[in-house]
């Protein structure tokens, strides 16, 4: 049932200070007047609002250096004007006193003043990351992939990356709490033995354990031994963030729990079905790499070929859909009966209890994909997303066994999961025998369930009823809030551990840190449990694996070091197993039953693309980092499609209240082109009530819509329009840009014929070398260069959470954001050609490094200057802040430090900075130095080999290069002509943007190409 | 009316503007040099140490080389502190009793670190290399003074910009061959210019980008 109630938004007066309206059929219909591919980045700027202009003009928005506090700025500086005039005087001081404290037995490998670089592991959804860990004496900086690991070639997701941050927060809960009050471990545990005393003896008839994901083999087995000694006792897994549909779909087609896995590297056609592949879940890197490698080793080779094809089909935009070939926005029911006529196409028999699902194919779809699939039989992927249902599951494994690509491309595996379930069933039942009053005491290790259970479980009020209830988390959270016991749990970075990646392959979490706090982790709880506490973690480890046949016939003592030193168990992958599917497949009544196009609405929840259901919310960088395609920072939103908008009669930012089965949430909307029709998408992790000063407040929590028969999508809702507005913290208009064909792109057809398309095609060329200036003269050995590659990148952000973590970018919070003050020191610009099925581009932008900076020339003290290898360099302790630098570059990458942004007095977080970089004071500009650091320590090292100090080529990798899981960003030597930069700076592709300024950046960019199929119109 | 100064006063107006331009140069002049005093820059002097260590003793009395306790110097930006094990390694056999000693044997006992005053400090936003001046041929004595003549570590000198520049200027200057690096007694020779010269070319120093701005700021 759908409703629509509420007030015409034409006699709703927007409040001050708000947007003005948009009128989505006036830029629909300038669209349509316009000839040939235009770009724009937001609504804002297709409209030409006032806002708009302002913030292309202005570095910063009007007002955005005043003062913004309750107290007016006159009277602020009447009272503070004496105060203002001394503290300008505070850099005047003389230095401080400091004290050098040396070790008393200097440990072995350590050399003060150099990083080590150690493999650890961490998970996403409890499955594993290969990481390596930047340590400074002692103190975890950095996390980076792992290359050598199969999770990833080296790149690593936003939330990975951002994983070392939690860390080190303030808010971690930092001792042990019974009934709120400060207790000690010793005091849980005999508490707790004396629980598990009565329990034992009746077989663990009331206890059950609550866990979240679990494929550590380690803790799996302690689980187990727990349950052999209560047999009676129960074993729960949630995970607010699993689709069941997965497991359930692998029940229904083959019989049995498996788990799947894709070899992109092989795979000529990928079909994806609202399925973001490359950016969401563990496996999500490697899949990226491998199929950007794929994809842009043929393009930058000798030949000009394209060896794979992206179709996507899914309801909003994400990152692996703007990078595909071709994208389609469908609601759920309509992805799904696009499934059936492709199944029915490629001739798979499937009885659908409600009817052959009817597909309406307007582009011809169906066929093209059918027979592009055809073709490469074999080397074709069809993947459908973990929110999708277990039928269309089931269906998709039965379309790659008719192809053929199971066994080449798409390989089955036992589950790695320790013990494979349904999570929203396994709550649920818990939920039931907690209301039954059958649980008498319950365990937590891990996880929220209080905050982010669905709405139709009343996890809170059952919680209540159980008589006994320990909570170990890492954050006095809502559910510590209503148990008696409350544990702190340990960080990946400081406990011992085991984990299983995507396909099985184990690594070893070890520890980097002492933990900060006298936390525990999940082992040592459940060793209370099962009676055998006392024993190091890493000794249980050891014991388990000393055991295991991966290590049999070997040297164990030598392949542990080995497994600790690569980060993963060499061979530990799950053996691939051959299955065959059961027989014909049946399909629900429900399965693909589209949406009403002229009245039909369906509320899609979604794990926010950073902060997942909630867990790392209390993360300030990944809060302030510009979700993908939307660029909302810090507040989710209700997202829409224009034209649903427009039926709706909704504008931006304007307060929509949803309702599921009476359970509503308030959310200001946000319109985003390329969204499904009729599709409202919500992501969850918002509205935290206590999960620390950056979570708290931030946003509206989604949970309660959610119901545990499918948690992810839902058409009974309704949807009513409030007067209010509420801003949203969107980065896509800060630092705008105007110049002229600033993102390019063509088709392979197209770059075949006229390879020079990105110069020929945009605009005239611009003689060179135009300048009053005598020229620089850049003849030192090593000269830098960037250049991104628009193809591969697909805006997930990966580079920006490295930049922030290796070079101390300080977070400012919403109300600066709002402000255009964020710091980040790369944007990604977003593009969209039309407004209902837009192609979406991105394009990073960091500091460019002109050789002719404009930056330069207007500073009245010469901070920011010239280096000879063609670094455009800062100098932050020259800075007074006059900005006019910010003013005059063209790029709008410079940053400005309004406020004191970096946290000079928690201790905490002082120890995530990286030392090597200058914390920035208030006042100060700053932006990308091509981590000009890592450049030193190269220089450096080269001239103690070979004298003058040239660098190889591809020595060294920028921190935004190293996190890109697309391989996007090259950077190295320009002297170097075999170097990857200097090779792709020679393709035809390449070009700079604003050069007709003649600016001569050093950072360039490879125009987008695609592989579209002639035969989708 | 009449007026209130007589024309003989005018003096005083003249030498009023003079002074407040005297004023006003002395001021810029105490500003500019502020930096200067040995009272800012600390130079010269010996600041109390949990022990008072000789540099004197220990290099020119038992010849110990600077690197069998600043391990680090050739390897890393930080020289190193030696750990109270190092002073062990003798001081388990020599001048076991010594009261001086007493703060070193309690680290060892008590395995709670030794905290020394740091005499040479950067500020924060400088970084410097021990590793690439060693290299280089930049010996010890260059900057931290005679080492070897110190009783009490103190600030030879200020190491205010100024003073880096004129080195990363004219590196001829001061740069001696590699292997008399850590010779304290090393004095520059009458033809150090041409010596000089000749070392900077040898050891392939790019001597205009010593004064890149990004070579010592990060």
């Amino acid at each position: 049932m759908t409703t629509l109630t509420g007030i015409d938004p034409a006699v709703a007066t927007p409040g001050p200070g708000s947007r003005k309206q948009l009128d989505l059929e006036g830029l629909r219909a300038q669209l349509a007047g316009r000839g040939g591919k235009a770009y724009w980045r937001s609504l804002e700027e297709l409209s030409g609002s006032d806002e708009f202009r302002q913030l292309l003009e202005r570095e910063f928005p009007e007002n955005a250096s005043e003062w913004e506090d309750g107290v007016s700025r006159r009277n602020f500086l009447k009272l503070m004007g004496a105060s203002l005039a001394f503290g300008g005087l505070s850099g005047c001081t003389i230095q401080p006193e400091e004290k050098i404290v040396p070790w008393v037995r200097a440990p072995e490998n350590v050399l003060p003043g150099r990083p080590l670089m150690y493999a650890t592991a961490a998970s996403l959804s409890g499955v594993g990351v290969g990481v390596l860990a930047e340590t400074h004496m002692g103190r975890p900086t950095l996390l980076e992939g792992n290359g050598d690991h199969p999770s990833g070639a080296g790149g690593a997701h936003p939330s990975v990356q951002a994983s070392i941050l939690g860390l080190y927060d303030p808010d971690r809960s930092q001792t042990v709490k019974n009934a709120g009050r400060i207790s000690t471990w010793g005091s849980f545990v005999e508490a707790l033995s004396g629980e598990l005393e009565m329990q034992r003896s009746r077989n663990g008839r009331g206890l059950r354990l609550l866990t979240g994901p679990v494929t550590s083999p380690t803790l799996g087995a302690q689980v187990r031994d727990l349950l052999l000694q209560m047999p009676d006792a129960r074993w729960h897994q949630y995970d607010p963030c699993r689709g069941d549909g997965v497991l359930q779909g692998a029940r229904q087609a083959f019989g049995d729990n498996l788990g799947t896995c894709y070899d992109m590297s092989r795979a000529g056609v990928v079909l994806s079905l609202d399925a973001d592949i490359f950016f969401q879940g563990a496996a999500s890197t490697r899949y990226a790499a491998e199929f950007m490698k794929r994809r842009t080793e043929g393009l930058h080779g000798d030949g000009t070929s394209v060896s794979n094809r992206l179709y996507v089909v899914e309801s909003s935009p994400s990152s692996t859909g703007s990078v595909a070939d071709h994208r389609l926005a469908l609601d759920k029911g309509s992805i799904e009966a696009f499934a059936a006529a492709l199944a029915a196409r490629l001739g798979i028999e499937a009885r659908y209890e409600g009817g052959m699902p009817v597909f309406e194919d307007r582009a011809g779809w169906v066929e093209a994909v059918a027979a592009d699939l055809e073709a490469h039989r074999g080397a074709g992927v069809v993947i459908a997303g973990p929110e999708q249902s277990a039928a269309l599951h089931a269906l998709v494994h039965a379309i790659n066994h008719a192809l053929g690509n199971a066994g080449r491309t798409v390989h089955h595996t036992d589950p790695v999961d320790a013990e494979a379930v349904d999570h929203f069933d396994s709550l649920a039942e818990l939920t039931r025998h907690m209301e039954a009053g059958e649980v008498e005491s319950l365990v937590i290790l891990g996880g929220n369930p209080v905050y982010d259970a669905p709405g139709d479980l009343d996890f809170a009020s059952a919680l209540e009823a159980v008589p006994f209830r320990a909570h170990l988390g890492p954050y006095e959270d809502e559910t510590a809030y209503l148990c008696h016991w409350h544990v702190p749990e340990s960080h990946f970075l400081e406990a011992w551990s085991d984990v299983r990646c995507y396909d099985g392959t184990v690594s070893i979490v070890q520890p980097l840190i002492k933990p900060l706090y006298p936390s525990r982790s999940a082992h040592e709880v459940l060793a209370v449990m099962s009676g055998k506490s006392g024993k190091p973690v890493r000794d249980l480890l050891r014991e388990h694996w000393a055991g295991s046949p991966v290590f049999e016939g070997r040297d164990f003592e030598h392949e542990w070091q080995r497994a600790l030193h690569d980060g993963s168990i060499a061979g530990s992958a799950l053996p691939r197993r051959e299955v065959s599917l059961l027989g014909e497949l049946r399909l629900p009544g429900a399965f693909g039953r589209s949406l009403d196009p002229e009245e039909g609405l369906e509320l899609s929840l979604r794990a926010d693309p950073f902060l997942g259901a909630g867990a790392q919310a209390n993360n300030g960088w990944l809060q302030e980092t510009p979700r993908p395609i939307t660029q909302l920072t810090w507040d989710n939103a209700a997202l829409l499609s224009p034209a649903t908008a427009q039926r709706l009669g909704v504008d931006n930012e304007q307060v929509l209240t949803i309702t599921v089965d009476g359970r509503s949430l308030s959310l200001p909307a946000w319109i985003v082109p390329g969204q499904a029709p009729g599709v409202v998408t919500v992501h969850l992790g918002g509205g935290r009530r206590r999960g620390g000063r950056v979570a708290d407040g931030t946003g509206g929590d989604a949970g309660p819509l959610r119901t545990t028969a499918d948690p992810w999508s839902t058409t009974r809702v309704a949807i009513a329009r409030t007067f209010d507005r509420r801003s949203l913290a969107c980065t896509q208009d800060h630092q705008a840009m105007e110049g002229r064909g600033l993102v390019r792109r063509g088709d392979l057809d197209h770059y075949r014929e006229s390879p020079h398309f990105a110069h020929e095609d945009y605009g005239h060329q611009i003689p060179e070398d135009l300048t009053l200036y005598d020229e620089f003269d850049y003849k030192a050995p090593n000269q830098w260069g960037m250049v991104i590659d628009l193809t591969a990148c697909m805006g997930c952000n990966a580079c920006s959470v490295a930049c922030q973590a290796e070079n101390n970018i300080p977070v400012v919070g919403k109300e600066q954001v709002l402000n255009a003050r964020e710091m980040s020191w790369i944007r990604i610009d977003r593009y969209y050609t039309d407004l209902d099925d837009p192609e979406i581009l991105h394009q990073p932008i960091p500091c460019q490094q002109c050789e002719n900076a404009p930056c330069e020339l207007v500073c009245p003290v010469t901070a920011t200057s010239h280096s000879e290898e063609g670094l455009n360099d800062m100098v932050y302790n020259r800075c007074v802040g006059t900005r006019y630098c910010a003013n005059n570059c063209p790029y709008k990458v410079r940053r400005f430090n309004f406020l004191q942004y970096a946290d000079r007095e928690t201790e905490t977080s002082k120890m995530v900075r990286n030392p090597d970089v200058t914390v920035r004071a208030r006042g100060v500009m700053e932006k990308c130095t091509y981590c000009v650091q890592r450049i030193n320590s190269a220089r450096v090292a080269a001239k103690k080999e070979n004298g003058e100090g040239r660098v190889g080529g591809d020595a060294v990798r920028t921190a935004c290069q190293q996190a890109c899981p697309t391989g996007a960003i090259a950077f190295g030597n320009l002297t170097d002509d075999e170097s990857e930069v200097s090779r792709l700076k020679r393709s035809p592709l390449n070009y700079g943007i604003l050069t007709e300024l003649n600016t001569r950046p050093r950072t360039t960019y490879l125009a987008r190409v695609r592989n579209p199929n002639p035969r989708i119109g | 009316m009449a007026q209130v100064f007589h024309r003989s006063i005018n003096w005083v107006a003249k030498l009023s503007i003079l002074l407040l331009l005297a004023l006003a140069g002395l001021f810029l002049a105490i500003l500019l040099n502020i930096n200067r005093l040995d009272y800012v820059s600390h130079v010269g002097l010996a600041k109390d140490q949990p022990v008072p260590f000789s540099h004197k003793h220990h290099v020119t009395g038992m010849g110990i080389d600077c690197r069998y306790c600043h391990t680090s110097v050739e390897e890393s930006a930080f020289a190193g502190i030696p750990p109270v094990e190092t002073c062990m390694s003798c001081h388990s056999l020599v001048w076991t009793e010594a009261p001086l000693l007493e703060p070193v044997r309690a680290a060892w006992r008590d395995e709670v670190p030794l905290q020394w005053t740091r005499i040479h400090d950067l500020p924060d936003f400088v970084y410097f290399r021990h590793d690439i001046h060693v290299a280089k041929g930049v010996g010890c004595t260059s900057c931290h003074g005679p080492v070897d003549q110190m009783p009490l570590m103190y600030k030879e000198n200020t190491l205010n910009m100024e003073w880096c520049l004129e080195c990363h200027r004219e590196p001829e200057r001061q740069i001696r061959p590699r292997d008399q690096v850590f010779d304290v007694t090393w004095s520059p020779p009458a033809d150090q210019e041409r010596a000089g010269a000749r070392l900077v070319e040898e050891y392939d120093v790019q001597v205009s980008q010593l004064t890149d701005c990004s070579v010592c700021h990060l």
